[in-house]
Order: structure tokens, then sequence, then C-alpha cells
């Protein structure tokens, strides 16, 4: 197979694209629509952490938090997944248990991918091998800048080789890639070379996700699944951490690929702090009265 | 690669749904009454007539106005000439403009209060009348409050002059934004003004009244007469006006450009349109898409400047219609105080029952029709989001200005047939360009014979932009520095 090329790609109008993300955000979201979409928010996140300092303690606790996010309230859902580096997968795996919620492992020389490719195959085997259901690789940013798309094309396929029954992520670093008509180009270079899923960001850079890049992608899934009938899923990662801005998600969302991809299994939100200000929403919308923030567990 | 007539769509009917979100209408205050507002008060009409005016989104009435009769219109233009000879045409420049200033204040003061009754009377949705109306009625106050006193900069080395008493007639799709491309550059010039709203829309302009008064301006520089289109013509004919200026359809600006022959009346006429939206093949698809819903369903396509016509190049029409349709399935149509509502009540039984039987025409003359979702309210006046496909040049429903959200797609294979479909019609007021491509915006730009133009997006308004028709969309331009020689008299 052969990457796609620049020429051939659809255009991106960046002030279009604004426009409509502002009619997104015009939405208001009120009453039972707006609890039902903190319920998906909830169920739909990754929830996340990628430091250097992380130890196995600290990841015990984040898959306490995502197992029981709040006792208090009930009927909430638990979120997707938890996602750690690969050191931690096993930790992970043995907290979560029989859970249900998955362990997401970064890999491939996260976050700036720059590794060599058998370094970064056998880093994405070894996360699997621990018990990781799905890998969260970066694509290598300097050589999709350089023009060698096939490069990035071919480490994607082996990528996806490499994770066997895992679900593959595959992170584009929007923040590094500059332009809306690249992240396009980039969307759907990754679908064709087999991503179960696409991502904005590590989180790591700035601008992470960001509504008018989320978009472009959303739409780059529309016409690959118009082109193929292969669903992706879309995972906007960093700088999502109210509950109003992840609704304004949902809404472009639910408008641009419409009911089959509400879910969990098709829309991720990559977020640590998100939960907390979701489960404040749900909290008020119950009792009227916003709570401090001193009544959430952070962890 | 397979585009447009894939078999795979997307579903957007069930699941997660919006919950209600309407605006509150409990700050707004209108009377069950209105009395015509002439020479700085509200007076009963001599005809003693009164009217009502409804929401078209539930058929209620919200109140009954005055009927103003030609005595009226006479008191009214009198009031007029009086404020000008006394005061206004004698005020210093900067004066002026203090008042006008003072005006597009309290327009963005009481600003919700303006876009619900707008809403309400008219039957457009909140977010327009909340984000587009009322917010550019300010504008064009301010941005015309700020060239009263530089007019003689507008037109060196010539001396502009006042005319006098300026009689104005608007449309009910733009209530006060109308009112306020009319009244604004009037007063800036030094003109006094006899306005008449539309019969089915009152009720901005007599709360525009209400702002005046609060203005303090002084009695007679604007005078607000209700009325149907007998009102209108006794102020067309009436003999101390010394300008008028009309927006509306290309019938009655026929009628008005006649009654006006002969007299040394100045005059402008903003009248109907069919736009063509021109999308080219490589374009961005996906923004031209919101480009073409924004350009026909904005303000349920009552909109003189709406492109009313697609022409898509054939290389990508399949695919731009299967888009636009998956598209058309996102809009909400409902209740016009619903801050979620993309489409509003249809103005007017008369407009419903007129865009009505162009959906059966269309159908009638082969075209296929495609509308998405049914479910109306049961009271008020509704049309469905509608395309035609399969339509030809010679189609009435792609000559006639129809005024609904109502869009007739043709395509095309070159440049040179989109020019010539583009303008191969009797209008010319606007069009739009899609295309990645900087050049070919230019000289497809420099070819269409239209007043406006716009280049990868459409329908975008701004005070400091000139607005107006070439062939029959009108007379003169309205709006921007050219908005004010239409009020002046230039030695």
């Amino acid at each position: 197979m052969t990457a796609p090329k620049p020429d051939h790609l659809p255009r991106v109008d960046e002030v279009g694209v604004d426009e409509r993300v502002a009619r997104f955000r015009s939405r208001s979201i009120k009453k039972a629509s707006k609890v039902e979409a903190l319920n998906l928010v909830l169920s739909q996140i990754d929830l996340t952490t990628l430091e250097g300092q992380d130890t196995p303690g600290k990841v015990r606790q984040l898959c306490q938090k995502a197992m029981r996010l709040h006792d208090t309230l009930p009927d909430i859902p638990h979120v997707a997944a938890v996602c750690v580096y690969p050191m931690m997968v096993e930790e992970a795996k043995k907290a979560l248990g029989a859970s249900g919620i998955k362990v997401a492992s970064v890999a491939t020389s996260f976050p700036s991918g720059m590794a060599p490719s058998d370094v970064k195959l056998e880093e994405i085997k070894l996360a699997v091998g621990l018990g990781a259901d799905e890998i969260d690789m970066v694509i290598s940013r300097g050589k999709f800048l350089e023009g060698k798309y096939q490069e990035v094309f071919d480490e994607i396929v082996a990528c996806k080789e490499a994770c066997g029954d895992a679900h593959l992520k595959v992170i584009l670093e929007t923040g590094e890639l500059g332009t809306l008509d690249r992240v396009r180009h980039a969307s759907l270079l990754a679908m064709q070379a087999g991503a179960d899923f696409i991502k904005t960001s590590t989180g790591k850079i700035q601008p992470a996700a960001t509504m008018p890049v989320t978009l472009v992608m959303l739409q780059a899934i529309r016409d690959y699944y118009y082109d193929t009938g292969r669903m992706v899923g879309m995972k906007p990662a960093g700088g999502i951490s109210k509950a109003k801005l992840a609704i304004h998600y949902l809404v472009m969302l639910r408008e641009t690929l419409g009911e089959a991809w509400m879910s969990p299994d098709w829309f991720r939100f990559g977020a640590s702090s998100l939960a907390n200000d979701v489960l404040m929403q749900l909290q008020k919308q119950r009792t009227g009265i916003y709570q401090s923030e001193d009544y959430f567990s952070k962890d | 690669m397979n585009k447009g007539t894939a078999p795979h769509t997307l579903n957007f009917d069930t699941g997660w749904a919006y919950s209600p979100a309407p605006e509150s209408t409990d700050h707004v205050h209108i009377k069950d009454q209105y009395k015509l507002f002439i020479g700085g008060k509200f007076v009963a009409p001599k005809s003693g007539k009164y009217f009502d005016t409804i929401n078209p989104a539930n058929e209620k009435v919200l109140a009954r106005v005055a009927q103003a009769g030609a005595a009226d219109v006479d008191r009214a233009v009198t009031a007029a000439r009086d404020a000008y000879d006394t005061v206004w045409s004698k005020m210093k420049p900067a004066e002026r403009g203090k008042y006008i200033y003072r005006i597009a204040r309290i327009i963005q003061e009481r600003a919700r209060e303006f876009a619900v009754i707008e809403s309400m009377d008219g039957g457009k949705p909140i977010r327009e009348a909340r984000d587009v109306d009322i917010p550019l009625a300010a504008a064009h106050f301010f941005y015309y409050a700020g060239w009263a006193d530089k007019l003689d900069y507008a037109f060196p080395c010539r001396t502009p002059q006042s005319l006098g008493v300026a009689g104005q007639i608007i449309p009910w799709n733009f209530p006060l934004l109308m009112a306020a491309w009319k009244i604004a550059p009037a007063l800036a010039c030094g003109n006094t003004v006899v306005l008449k709203p539309a019969e089915t829309t009152p009720l901005t302009a007599l709360k525009l009244a209400e702002v005046i008064e609060a203005a303090d301006l002084p009695p007679g520089v604007v005078n607000i007469l209700t009325g149907d289109g007998s009102t209108g013509a006794a102020i067309v004919n009436h003999d101390d006006v010394n300008k008028i200026a009309f927006t509306g359809s290309t019938n009655v600006g026929r009628i008005i450009q006649r009654a006006l022959a002969g007299t040394d009346k100045k005059y402008t006429l903003e009248l109907g349109g069919k736009a063509a939206n021109i999308i080219f093949a490589d374009a961005a698809i996906d923004q031209a898409v919101e480009g073409i819903v924004n350009a026909i369903f904005f303000n349920q396509g009552h909109v003189c400047c709406a492109g009313s016509r697609l022409l898509v190049q054939e290389s990508v029409a399949d695919e731009v219609i299967a888009k636009l349709k998956e598209r058309m399935q996102t809009l909400i149509v409902g209740d016009p105080l619903d801050k979620n509502t993309d489409i509003g009540a249809i103005n007017s039984a008369a407009q419903l029952e007129r865009i009505n039987a162009y959906l059966e025409l269309g159908q009638e003359e082969g075209a296929e029709m495609f509308q998405c979702g049914d479910k109306k309210p049961s009271k008020g006046y509704w049309c469905q989001p509608t395309l035609f496909t399969n339509v030809a040049q010679s189609h009435r429903i792609v000559r006639e200005e129809i005024f609904g959200p109502v869009l007739a797609i043709q395509t095309f294979r070159t440049l040179d047939e989109a020019v010539a479909k583009a303008n191969n019609t009797q209008y010319g007021l606007s069009g739009g360009i899609w295309t990645d491509k900087g050049a070919k915006i230019f000289s497809v730009g420099a070819k269409i014979r239209a007043g406006v133009i716009w280049a990868n997006t459409f329908n975008k308004f701004d005070p400091t932009s000139p607005f107006g028709g070439y062939k029959e969309s009108g007379v003169g331009r309205e709006g921007g520095m050219h908005g004010l020689s239409a009020y002046l008299d230039l030695h």
C-alpha cells in the first residue's frame, strides 16, 4: 500500500472550520440532555498519567479512581481506560482486574517518537505482552514534515502488526503539524495505514487538542467511512479539563459523525482533570448547588 | 475515490437529543396596542384603524398596531419637515453624531429585549436575532454616527448637502437591521425620516421609537408609521418627501419607480435576488457545504441576497450533494426562541403559501425534491429545508425568487459555463465563489454581474461595506461610504 499524497487530498479552509466550531459552541445543552452528555463524557475518558515521576503507587491510585469515580453519585459509569507508560501497564492491569476498564499504553518512544523503528516495535510488543489492551503510538512528525510520507505510513503499518489484537491509536501531534491541511493529510494516512483510532496530541506540546483540529479529523474519519465502510475512532487529548468544553466536543461529534460514534468504543477524551469537573457538574444537576472541589478526590 | 455515492450513511436521527433551551421572555415588554410615532410622541391614527401583528411560530396575537392612512402620513411628513427646517438641518454635524451614537448605545443595552421581540414577531431563530440582527443594527448606527461630522472628507472638493425628508419603507426579513440601514445614514447626513416597517413585523421599529424617545432626539426627526402597502404608497406619493428608500420585492420596486418618474425625488431601491453560489472542484468541500447551508437556510431563506441557486462543478457534485443532505439532517427546525433552533418559522401565512406553491411547481417541472425531517409544530407556519436537484436553467424555481429555504442545484463543467449560468438571471444582487485558488476568485468575481460577491464565505455583512444590486435587484448602494451619497446632494 502507498501513502496518500497531499496533492490529492481534500482542502481545508481554516476560517470556515473556525466558524463551524463557533456554531457547535453556541449549542445550549441543558437539563436531561446535559446529564446524559456528562455521563457519556465520563464513560469516554482515558484517565491519564504520563509523567516522569509516575510510580506504581500513583498508578494504583489512578486505577482506584477509574473504578470508583465518586461513590456518592449513584449510577455513574466508570471511565473507558487508564492510560500509562509501558512500565506501568502491569501494575494497572493488576489494579483494574475484571473491572472492564481497559489499559492503554503509550509506546513508540512517546512523546517525541525519536527512536529507530525496531525499538518502537519492540516497545509496542513489550506493552502488549504486559497486558495493554490499547496502544497509543506517536507518528514521526519530523519525517512527515520532511515529506517522507511513505516512511511514516510504513511505520504505522508495522506498529499495527506489532499490536496484534490490541487496538492502535495513532497520535498525530497536531500541534507540531502546523496547518489543518496537514492534519487532514496525516489523519487519512494514519487511517489507511490501519489506525483503529486517531488522536490529536501527546499532551506534551501546546496547542494540544482544539475543536478545529478535532473537527477536521472527524471529517477525515467521516470521508474514510464513506469510502471504505470502516469506522475509525477519535481521541482528542490534552487541554480538555472542563465539562462544558467536553460537551461541546460531543455536540461536534454528534453533528459530524452521528449517533454511531457516540460511545466509548469510538470516541475518547484523553484527560486527567476532566473527570472531576464532570462529577461536579453532575452533582450540581442532582442537588442544584455546586460543591467545593474538596469533595472530589484528586488522584 | 468513491465519493457521494457511498452506501455508508450516518445516523443523525436517534440517540442523544438536545433538551429545549428556550430564551426567557420575562424581561420583554410588549404593549397591547401601539399608536403611531409622530413628532416625538405616540399618537392615535386619524384613520382610527388598528391591525394585529402575530407570532408566526404559534399564530398568537402579540399586539395591535395602528394603520396609518394618508392623513397620518401627511402629519408625519409635516412633522419631519418642521424638524428638518427648524432643528436638524441647522444642528452642528458633531451634535447630530452624538444623537446617533446614543441610539446605538441604547440598542446595545437593550439588545436582549430587541432580539427576543425580533424573533417573536418575525419567526427568526433567536440565535440569529441575537448574534446577527441586533449587533449589526447597533453597528450601523455607530458607523454612521462617525460620518456625521466628516462628510466633507467623504466627498472631497464637493459640498455635501442634506436632502430634506426621507421616506423609508422596509421589509419584514430583517426588521430592526433594515430600519438601522435606512435611518442611520439618513440622520448622519442631516435628513429627517418617515419610516414604515413591514406589516407583519412592526414591533422592533416601534421599540426603536422608544429608543429614539429615550435618546431625546428632537421631535419629528424620526417618525415611524405602521401600516400596509397603502401607507407605503402614501409616503412614496407625498409631495413633500425628497427621497425614497425602499427595500422589498422587485414588483413593488417597479411600482415605486413608476410613481417617482417625473418627480425630483431621489431614490434607492434594494430589491430581489437569485444569487448563484458557485462551488469549484478545488474548493474546501466541507466548508463549502457549510457555506451553502448558511447561504440558503439563514433566516429561513428570507434573504434578498440568499444563495438560492447552487452551481456545483460536475466532478464534485455527487459528493457535495450527499454531504449537504447529511448536513441538513442536523438542522433543527422549530421554536424560534429555542437557542438551538437553526431554522425558525416562515414569516407569514401568505409567504408560506408562496413558498409551497413553488415547491409544487418545482415538482411539476420535473425537479427532484429533497426535504428532511417532518416534525413540524402543529401551530404556526413552517417549511422544511428543501433541495431541488435535476433542475435546468429554464425551470421557474431557478429563475424566480422564492424567498424561502429552497435551494435549486445545478451543475457545470467549466468556469465559463458557471459564469454564464450565474449571470443568466434578471437579478444581480449577490454571489458566492468557492475555490482554493486565489486567482480564480478574482477572475470569476470580476465576471459575475452582482453587487456583492463573497469568496469562500457567504452572507457576511458589515456597515462599512456597500450593498446593492445590478439589473432588477435594485438602484443605488446602501452601507459604507457609498451609502452616504444616497442621502446627500453633492455640488
